[in-house]
Protein backbone atom coordinates (compact mmCIF):
# COMPACT_ATOMS: atom_id res chain seq x y z
CA UNK A 1 0.00 0.00 0.00
CA UNK A 2 1.25 3.28 -1.19
CA UNK A 3 1.41 6.31 1.09
CA UNK A 4 -1.42 8.10 -0.75
CA UNK A 5 -3.59 5.18 -0.20
CA UNK A 6 -4.13 6.09 3.60
CA UNK A 7 -7.07 6.41 4.88
CA UNK A 8 -5.60 10.45 5.56
CA UNK A 9 -5.03 10.73 1.88
CA UNK A 10 -8.08 9.61 0.13
CA UNK A 11 -9.91 11.43 2.80
CA UNK A 12 -7.86 14.96 1.50
CA UNK A 13 -8.35 13.90 -1.93
CA UNK A 14 -12.04 12.88 -1.38
CA UNK A 15 -12.83 16.27 -0.37
CA UNK A 16 -14.21 18.57 -3.58
CA UNK A 17 -16.37 15.16 -4.00
CA UNK A 18 -17.11 15.39 -0.84
CA UNK A 19 -18.69 19.14 -1.12
CA UNK A 20 -20.19 18.35 -4.08
CA UNK A 21 -21.91 15.26 -3.31
CA UNK A 22 -23.25 16.53 0.27
CA UNK A 23 -24.85 19.79 -1.75
CA UNK A 24 -26.34 17.78 -4.37
CA UNK A 25 -27.35 15.20 -2.25
CA UNK A 26 -29.11 17.08 0.27
CA UNK A 27 -30.82 18.82 -3.27
CA UNK A 28 -31.73 15.61 -4.45
CA UNK A 29 -33.19 14.34 -0.55
CA UNK A 30 -35.22 17.71 -0.79
CA UNK A 31 -37.18 17.36 -4.04
CA UNK A 32 -37.45 13.72 -3.51
CA UNK A 33 -39.21 14.56 0.27
CA UNK A 34 -41.38 17.50 -1.95
CA UNK A 35 -42.57 14.95 -4.01
CA UNK A 36 -43.84 12.65 -1.08
CA UNK A 37 -41.24 9.99 -0.74
CA UNK A 38 -39.06 10.51 2.55
CA UNK A 39 -35.89 9.75 3.99
CA UNK A 40 -35.96 6.00 3.79
CA UNK A 41 -36.57 6.49 -0.06
CA UNK A 42 -33.78 8.63 -0.48
CA UNK A 43 -31.54 6.42 1.14
CA UNK A 44 -32.59 3.25 -0.80
CA UNK A 45 -32.04 5.49 -4.07
CA UNK A 46 -28.66 6.20 -3.27
CA UNK A 47 -27.41 3.42 -2.36
CA UNK A 48 -28.50 1.14 -5.11
CA UNK A 49 -29.16 3.62 -8.15
CA UNK A 50 -25.90 5.98 -7.14
CA UNK A 51 -26.16 7.81 -9.93
CA UNK A 52 -26.23 11.58 -9.82
CA UNK A 53 -28.45 12.74 -12.45
CA UNK A 54 -30.38 9.61 -13.31
CA UNK A 55 -31.74 9.95 -9.48
CA UNK A 56 -32.95 13.98 -10.17
CA UNK A 57 -34.85 12.43 -13.56
CA UNK A 58 -36.06 9.12 -11.44
CA UNK A 59 -37.76 11.58 -9.08
CA UNK A 60 -39.78 12.55 -11.66
CA UNK A 61 -40.11 9.02 -13.14
CA UNK A 62 -41.52 8.41 -9.66
CA UNK A 63 -43.84 11.33 -9.13
CA UNK A 64 -45.51 11.05 -12.14
CA UNK A 65 -45.47 6.96 -12.27
CA UNK A 66 -43.98 6.70 -15.35
CA UNK A 67 -43.64 2.76 -17.42
CA UNK A 68 -40.92 0.24 -16.16
CA UNK A 69 -40.19 0.34 -20.15
CA UNK A 70 -39.55 4.38 -19.88
CA UNK A 71 -37.63 3.99 -17.20
CA UNK A 72 -35.06 1.33 -18.38
CA UNK A 73 -34.77 3.06 -21.34
CA UNK A 74 -34.18 6.91 -20.13
CA UNK A 75 -31.76 5.43 -17.20
CA UNK A 76 -30.02 3.58 -20.16
CA UNK A 77 -29.66 7.32 -21.78
CA UNK A 78 -28.82 9.15 -19.45
CA UNK A 79 -26.33 7.05 -17.60
CA UNK A 80 -24.52 5.26 -21.28
CA UNK A 81 -21.35 7.29 -20.69
CA UNK A 82 -20.95 5.00 -17.70
CA UNK A 83 -20.46 2.12 -20.25
CA UNK A 84 -16.92 4.04 -21.51
CA UNK A 85 -15.66 4.74 -17.86
CA UNK A 86 -15.75 0.86 -17.93
CA UNK A 87 -14.10 0.18 -21.07
CA UNK A 88 -11.09 2.51 -19.49
CA UNK A 89 -10.75 0.44 -16.29
CA UNK A 90 -10.85 -2.81 -17.23
CA UNK A 91 -7.17 -3.63 -16.96
CA UNK A 92 -6.54 -1.68 -13.83
CA UNK A 93 -9.96 -3.77 -11.73
CA UNK A 94 -8.69 -7.08 -13.58
CA UNK A 95 -6.73 -8.01 -10.74
CA UNK A 96 -8.87 -6.41 -7.94
CA UNK A 97 -10.38 -9.82 -6.90
CA UNK A 98 -13.23 -9.85 -4.45
CA UNK A 99 -13.50 -5.95 -3.92
CA UNK A 100 -14.12 -6.07 -8.06
CA UNK A 101 -17.74 -6.12 -7.72
CA UNK A 102 -18.05 -3.42 -5.31
CA UNK A 103 -15.51 -1.09 -7.46
CA UNK A 104 -17.22 -1.67 -10.69
CA UNK A 105 -20.64 -0.70 -9.35
CA UNK A 106 -19.80 2.51 -7.72
CA UNK A 107 -17.82 4.10 -10.76
CA UNK A 108 -19.57 7.34 -10.85
CA UNK A 109 -18.48 10.11 -13.03
CA UNK A 110 -16.70 11.54 -9.80
CA UNK A 111 -15.29 8.25 -8.59
CA UNK A 112 -13.61 7.80 -11.89
CA UNK A 113 -12.56 10.99 -12.49
CA UNK A 114 -10.45 10.51 -9.37
CA UNK A 115 -9.39 6.83 -10.06
CA UNK A 116 -8.42 6.91 -13.57
CA UNK A 117 -5.55 8.96 -12.88
CA UNK A 118 -2.07 7.51 -11.33
CA UNK A 119 -3.29 7.15 -8.01
CA UNK A 120 -5.67 4.48 -8.72
CA UNK A 121 -3.19 2.27 -9.84
CA UNK A 122 -3.26 1.29 -5.99
CA UNK A 123 -6.17 -0.85 -5.79
CA UNK A 124 -6.25 0.01 -1.94
CA UNK A 125 -6.63 3.64 -2.86
CA UNK A 126 -9.60 3.57 -5.31
CA UNK A 127 -11.47 0.69 -2.85
CA UNK A 128 -11.20 3.49 -0.10
CA UNK A 129 -12.12 6.49 -2.31
CA UNK A 130 -15.19 4.99 -4.02
CA UNK A 131 -16.09 3.26 -0.63
CA UNK A 132 -15.93 7.52 0.83
CA UNK A 133 -17.58 8.52 -2.26
CA UNK A 134 -20.63 6.55 -1.73
CA UNK A 135 -21.19 7.20 1.83
CA UNK A 136 -20.96 10.67 1.27
CA UNK A 137 -24.01 10.69 -1.39
CA UNK A 138 -26.25 8.95 0.65
CA UNK A 139 -25.29 10.89 3.71
CA UNK A 140 -25.91 14.14 1.81
CA UNK A 141 -29.21 12.56 0.26
CA UNK A 142 -30.99 11.16 3.95
CA UNK A 143 -29.50 14.26 5.45
CA UNK A 144 -31.39 16.68 2.71
CA UNK A 145 -35.02 14.40 3.39
CA UNK A 146 -34.72 15.21 6.95
CA UNK A 147 -33.74 18.40 7.19
CA UNK A 148 -36.99 19.06 5.08
CA UNK A 149 -38.97 17.67 8.09
CA UNK A 150 -37.00 20.00 10.48
CA UNK A 151 -36.70 23.22 8.74
CA UNK A 152 -39.55 24.70 7.75
CA UNK A 153 -38.31 26.65 4.76
CA UNK A 154 -40.10 27.29 1.45
CA UNK A 155 -39.02 24.73 -0.99
CA UNK A 156 -40.35 25.76 -4.15
CA UNK A 157 -38.23 25.47 -7.12
CA UNK A 158 -35.67 23.41 -6.08
CA UNK A 159 -35.69 21.30 -8.67
CA UNK A 160 -34.23 23.88 -10.81
CA UNK A 161 -30.70 22.11 -8.91
CA UNK A 162 -30.80 19.58 -11.85
CA UNK A 163 -31.66 21.86 -14.55
CA UNK A 164 -28.67 23.69 -13.49
CA UNK A 165 -26.73 20.88 -12.54
CA UNK A 166 -27.35 19.70 -16.44
CA UNK A 167 -26.51 23.37 -17.87
CA UNK A 168 -22.95 23.16 -16.01
CA UNK A 169 -22.15 19.61 -17.60
CA UNK A 170 -23.39 20.89 -21.11
CA UNK A 171 -21.06 24.08 -20.85
CA UNK A 172 -17.83 21.70 -19.73
CA UNK A 173 -18.64 19.33 -22.78
CA UNK A 174 -19.46 22.01 -24.96
CA UNK A 175 -16.02 23.76 -24.23
CA UNK A 176 -14.39 20.37 -24.01
CA UNK A 177 -15.16 19.32 -27.78
CA UNK A 178 -14.25 21.46 -30.58
CA UNK A 179 -17.42 19.59 -32.37
CA UNK A 180 -20.69 21.03 -31.38
CA UNK A 181 -22.25 18.58 -33.72
CA UNK A 182 -23.63 16.51 -31.37
CA UNK A 183 -25.03 18.78 -28.71
CA UNK A 184 -27.25 20.83 -30.96
CA UNK A 185 -28.56 17.49 -32.45
CA UNK A 186 -29.16 16.77 -29.13
CA UNK A 187 -30.76 20.51 -28.78
CA UNK A 188 -32.74 20.19 -32.37
CA UNK A 189 -33.94 16.28 -32.17
CA UNK A 190 -35.38 17.09 -28.10
CA UNK A 191 -37.10 20.17 -29.33
CA UNK A 192 -38.58 19.24 -32.52
CA UNK A 193 -39.87 16.08 -30.20
CA UNK A 194 -40.95 18.15 -27.56
CA UNK A 195 -43.34 19.68 -30.31
CA UNK A 196 -44.59 17.03 -31.71
CA UNK A 197 -44.71 14.35 -28.86
CA UNK A 198 -45.76 17.17 -25.74
CA UNK A 199 -43.79 16.72 -22.08
CA UNK A 200 -45.00 13.54 -21.41
CA UNK A 201 -44.06 11.00 -24.53
CA UNK A 202 -41.31 13.16 -25.91
CA UNK A 203 -38.41 11.60 -24.60
CA UNK A 204 -38.35 7.83 -26.42
CA UNK A 205 -38.47 9.38 -30.28
CA UNK A 206 -35.95 11.93 -29.38
CA UNK A 207 -33.32 9.61 -27.83
CA UNK A 208 -34.27 7.15 -31.00
CA UNK A 209 -33.94 10.10 -33.49
CA UNK A 210 -30.64 11.33 -31.50
CA UNK A 211 -28.97 7.60 -32.37
CA UNK A 212 -29.79 7.83 -35.42
CA UNK A 213 -28.54 11.20 -36.50
CA UNK A 214 -25.23 10.61 -34.22
CA UNK A 215 -25.00 6.92 -36.39
CA UNK A 216 -25.95 8.44 -39.48
CA UNK A 217 -22.42 9.65 -40.56
CA UNK A 218 -20.86 6.32 -39.92
CA UNK A 219 -22.98 4.56 -42.40
CA UNK A 220 -22.19 7.17 -45.46
CA UNK A 221 -18.53 6.92 -44.74
CA UNK A 222 -18.91 2.90 -45.15
CA UNK A 223 -20.35 3.54 -48.45
CA UNK A 224 -18.12 5.54 -49.63
CA UNK B 1 -48.27 7.19 -4.95
CA UNK B 2 -47.99 3.58 -5.86
CA UNK B 3 -45.80 2.06 -3.46
CA UNK B 4 -45.38 -1.32 -5.43
CA UNK B 5 -45.28 0.50 -9.07
CA UNK B 6 -42.64 3.06 -7.31
CA UNK B 7 -40.57 0.18 -5.68
CA UNK B 8 -40.32 -1.56 -9.09
CA UNK B 9 -39.36 1.98 -10.79
CA UNK B 10 -36.24 2.20 -8.05
CA UNK B 11 -35.11 -1.42 -9.11
CA UNK B 12 -35.18 -0.84 -12.70
CA UNK B 13 -33.02 1.97 -12.53
CA UNK B 14 -30.74 0.26 -9.76
CA UNK B 15 -30.37 -2.91 -12.47
CA UNK B 16 -30.08 -0.96 -15.39
CA UNK B 17 -27.73 1.31 -13.96
CA UNK B 18 -25.81 -1.36 -12.83
CA UNK B 19 -25.70 -3.60 -15.66
CA UNK B 20 -24.21 -0.60 -17.58
CA UNK B 21 -21.51 -0.34 -15.54
CA UNK B 22 -20.58 -4.12 -15.42
CA UNK B 23 -21.51 -4.71 -18.77
CA UNK B 24 -17.86 -3.54 -20.31
CA UNK B 25 -15.96 -5.91 -17.79
CA UNK B 26 -18.18 -8.77 -19.10
CA UNK B 27 -18.55 -8.12 -22.40
CA UNK B 28 -14.49 -7.25 -23.11
CA UNK B 29 -12.86 -9.93 -20.79
CA UNK B 30 -10.75 -11.32 -23.12
CA UNK B 31 -8.62 -7.74 -24.05
CA UNK B 32 -10.82 -7.71 -26.94
CA UNK B 33 -10.52 -4.62 -29.08
CA UNK B 34 -13.62 -2.44 -28.02
CA UNK B 35 -15.76 -1.59 -31.60
CA UNK B 36 -15.57 1.47 -33.24
CA UNK B 37 -19.01 2.04 -33.29
CA UNK B 38 -18.99 2.31 -29.13
CA UNK B 39 -16.16 4.08 -28.90
CA UNK B 40 -17.79 6.88 -31.56
CA UNK B 41 -20.91 7.01 -29.36
CA UNK B 42 -18.89 7.42 -26.44
CA UNK B 43 -17.44 10.70 -27.40
CA UNK B 44 -20.49 11.93 -29.33
CA UNK B 45 -23.47 10.51 -26.87
CA UNK B 46 -22.47 12.56 -23.66
CA UNK B 47 -22.89 16.42 -25.31
CA UNK B 48 -26.11 15.03 -27.40
CA UNK B 49 -27.81 13.34 -24.25
CA UNK B 50 -27.09 16.66 -22.05
CA UNK B 51 -28.69 19.23 -24.71
CA UNK B 52 -31.62 16.88 -24.23
CA UNK B 53 -31.91 16.53 -20.38
CA UNK B 54 -31.85 20.31 -19.99
CA UNK B 55 -34.90 20.58 -22.84
CA UNK B 56 -36.39 17.72 -20.43
CA UNK B 57 -35.72 20.02 -17.37
CA UNK B 58 -37.69 22.58 -18.90
CA UNK B 59 -40.41 20.87 -21.01
CA UNK B 60 -42.74 21.98 -18.82
CA UNK B 61 -42.03 26.13 -19.10
CA UNK B 62 -44.72 27.94 -19.90
CA UNK B 63 -44.31 29.68 -23.30
CA UNK B 64 -47.27 31.28 -24.74
CA UNK B 65 -48.73 32.35 -21.64
CA UNK B 66 -47.03 34.77 -18.27
CA UNK B 67 -44.75 34.71 -17.16
CA UNK B 68 -43.35 33.03 -21.08
CA UNK B 69 -40.90 30.99 -19.10
CA UNK B 70 -39.04 34.22 -17.90
CA UNK B 71 -38.01 32.80 -14.32
CA UNK B 72 -36.61 29.72 -16.88
CA UNK B 73 -34.80 31.68 -19.12
CA UNK B 74 -32.95 34.11 -16.21
CA UNK B 75 -32.15 31.35 -13.97
CA UNK B 76 -30.43 29.06 -17.21
CA UNK B 77 -28.79 32.60 -18.30
CA UNK B 78 -27.64 32.99 -14.01
CA UNK B 79 -26.09 29.50 -14.10
CA UNK B 80 -24.69 29.84 -17.86
CA UNK B 81 -23.18 32.99 -16.58
CA UNK B 82 -21.82 31.97 -13.15
CA UNK B 83 -20.43 28.53 -14.76
CA UNK B 84 -18.25 30.65 -17.74
CA UNK B 85 -17.51 33.30 -15.61
CA UNK B 86 -16.24 30.98 -12.55
CA UNK B 87 -15.95 27.24 -13.84
CA UNK B 88 -17.15 25.94 -10.27
CA UNK B 89 -20.17 23.56 -10.90
CA UNK B 90 -21.26 23.63 -6.91
CA UNK B 91 -21.45 27.33 -7.14
CA UNK B 92 -23.39 27.71 -10.97
CA UNK B 93 -25.78 25.11 -9.69
CA UNK B 94 -26.34 27.17 -6.01
CA UNK B 95 -26.55 30.38 -7.50
CA UNK B 96 -29.46 29.23 -10.67
CA UNK B 97 -31.55 27.53 -7.92
CA UNK B 98 -31.50 30.37 -5.62
CA UNK B 99 -32.34 32.48 -8.23
CA UNK B 100 -35.39 30.83 -9.77
CA UNK B 101 -36.56 29.98 -5.96
CA UNK B 102 -36.50 33.62 -5.60
CA UNK B 103 -37.98 34.38 -8.73
CA UNK B 104 -40.70 31.98 -8.81
CA UNK B 105 -41.42 32.78 -4.68
CA UNK B 106 -41.22 36.01 -4.80
CA UNK B 107 -41.42 37.76 -8.45
CA UNK B 108 -43.49 35.72 -10.46
CA UNK B 109 -45.86 34.37 -7.83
Amino acid sequence: MSDRASWRNVFKTSLPVMAGYMVLGMGFGILLHSRGYGPLWAAAMSLFIYAGSMQFVGVDLLSTGAGLLTAAVTTLFVNARHLFYGVSMLERYHGAGAKKPYLIFTLTDETYSLVCGEAGEDLTYCIRLSLLDHCYWVTGSVLGSLLTQVLPFDTTGIDFSLTALFVTVFLDQWMKYSDHRPALVGLGVSGISLLLFGPENFLLPAMAGILALLLLPDRKEVKA
Amino acid sequence: MNTLHSVALVGVMAAVTAAIRFAPFLIFRGGKETPAVIRRLGTLLPGAVMAMLVVYCLRNAELTAPPHALPEVLAVAVTAGLHLWKRSTLLSIIGGTVCYMLLVQLVFV
